[in-house]
């Protein structure tokens, strides 16, 4: 969903800025290569304490065809390993699960927040987008996505047309994208609010390389350990995306995007479980989540960018909302120093906070009815996180340029204000998350 | 009630930025924001490797580009 652009003027540098709004690369401003291939490259590790860990790396390649006949292309490797909360509560006892194949079960130790282990998953994806004048103060742009991994496929095109007025200064667009998702959860779709079967053994003795995990069991998909389950489950998306550029003076540009998004489809995520805990905390079973299957966002961003005698202040905020009651503020900001004239350093700070869904629970009652829908994933509960990072990068002397990055990111989950029965009271469901992010960028 | 008066606020102090006739610069006054790190998308790498993580890791998306993720992780 990445529109790439790339700019060797100053007229064309504004078109660049608009086209922000598109999720463009950044422009890669060098008229020594004008005409030739620019690659960007990235290397990031981000790895949770305990829990996901991640490397993933993207070459991105842009080349002006002429008169802004622009083309760009990305590839995105990720490879993901380690365990993630599947939704279940701690408790005072060792506590043991299926796998998401059905094949063999884990335990987990008493005081601990349940981590399905077999979080391992590799993706690749392409994206393409190709951006042209259609007059002299319009241009157009197009392009598509694809991304694979294990279990889930994504298809994508977007198309989007940007105007300017006034000498430039003000740049109307409007974007619209849409997205075709097919997930083919490992064991098949459990059903909404199944009950997560006891495992027959645990440890997963069919498995010797362990880095295999959904490797195996896919292939011993005719051996399918829940032959009754349903299997492949699509969503559509439709994004539309409004934008407005305006220039305010010499040194300050703004932007102001209204998003909307609509999806529809199959929006729960087949590994995620919840408790079922009696008046004691004592869980009685385990279900899997149940989410609407309709979802319509909105959003507002606002971004301001200011160039100082030395560097660059950026500072962005976003205002979300959803039909699920999810509210988000996402405050962001980047201050570029300028070391020299060809090496820079840029702190970063970005302040994140979100309200729970409105069916968000963190486990479900015995003695109350079964909800429609429940999800104990904390990611739709109410949470803070920031993130604080620092940039160093520098322009070679042959043109190119290179960067490194760090990145500390802390999630805080909340009680949205749920009462914890028994011995729940006295275990931390709301754990903090902590990660750290390392990159290193190459230009060339 | 409240959404509704923060995105008037937003609204209203757009319009006034749009309205007011002293905004923006001649061609040749552009020579800062030609920067390439003035470039609203600049950094487009860094930008798309954090949209990523945090479609994964938090409940909304979106804003900047678009709010569809291209992946199975949320």
């Amino acid at each position: 969903m990445q529109l790439d652009n790339s700019s060797t003027n100053i007229a064309a540098s504004l078109a660049l800025a608009t086209c922000t709004l598109l999720g463009s690369t950044p422009a890669l401003a060098n008229e020594s290569v004008d005409n030739e291939w620019r690659f960007d490259t990235a290397i990031l590790y981000y790895g949770e304490t305990d829990r996901v860990s991640l490397v993933e790396g993207v070459i991105s390649a842009t080349k002006d065809f002429g008169d802004d006949h622009i083309f760009n292309g990305k590839l995105t490797y990720d490879g993901l390993t380690g365990a993630s909360a599947t939704g279940a509560v701690p408790q005072d006892t060792v506590q043991t699960f299926s796998r998401p194949s059905g094949h063999g079960g884990y335990a987990v130790a008493a005081g601990e927040l349940p981590l399905d282990d077999t979080f391992r998953d590799s993706r690749v994806q392409l994206n393409a987008q190709w951006t042209q004048p259609l007059g002299d103060n319009l241009r157009g742009s197009a392009g598509v996505h694809a991304s694979k991994e294990y279990d889930y496929l994504s298809l994508g095109m977007n198309g989007s047309l940007a105007q300017d007025f006034d000498q430039k200064n003000t740049t109307l667009s409007l974007g619209l994208s849409y997205q075709f998702d097919q997930i083919d959860p490992v064991g098949g779709t459990p059903e909404r609010l199944g009950i997560m079967p006891i495992p027959t053994y645990i440890g997963d003795d069919y498995d010797d390389d362990h880095d295999d995990d959904y490797d195996d069991d896919h292939d011993d998909d005719h051996d399918n350990a829940y032959p009754d389950r349903n299997g492949t489950q699509n969503k559509d998306t439709v994004d539309v995306l409004l934008g407005l550029t305006q220039i305010i003076n010499r040194r300050t540009i703004m932007q102001l995007n209204y998003g909307v998004s609509v999806s529809d489809g199959y929006l729960n995520d087949p590994y995620k479980l919840v408790s079922v805990v009696n008046d004691l905390g004592q869980t009685q079973q385990t279900l899997f989540e149940s989410r609407p299957d309709q979802r319509t966002k909105h959003n507002v961003y606002w971004q301001t960018k200011y160039a100082m005698d030395s560097g660059v202040f950026d500072i962005s905020y976003r205002y979300a909302t959803d039909d699920w009651d999810i509210t988000s503020h996402t405050l962001e900001s980047r201050l570029r120093f300028n070391i020299t004239d060809n090496s820079y350093l840029q702190p970063h700070i970005r302040i994140y906070q979100q309200t729970a869904a409105e069916f968000y629970q963190p486990f479900i009652l015995d003695d109350s009815p079964l909800p429609t829908f429940a999800s104990a994933d904390y990611r739709l509960g109410e949470m803070d996180a920031y993130t604080v990072g620092l940039k160093y990068g520098q322009q070679l002397d042959n043109g190119d340029a290179w960067a490194v990055r760090m990145e500390y990111y802390q999630q805080n989950p909340k009680n949205a204000g749920f009462d914890e029965p028994g011995q729940l009271a006295d275990l931390d469901l709301y754990p903090s998350v902590k990660a750290m992010m390392v990159q290193f960028n190459y230009q060339f | 009630m409240k959404k509704i008066n923060k995105l008037l606020c937003i609204g209203l102090l757009a319009s006034q930025a749009i309205g007011c006739a002293s905004l923006g610069v001649q061609p040749w006054e552009r020579d800062l924001l030609a920067k390439e790190e003035m470039a609203l998308n600049a950094e487009g790498v860094d930008l798309g490797l954090d949209d990523h993580i945090y479609f994964s890791k938090e409940a909304t998306s979106g804003g900047r580009a678009f709010a569809g993720g291209g992946c199975g992780c949320n």
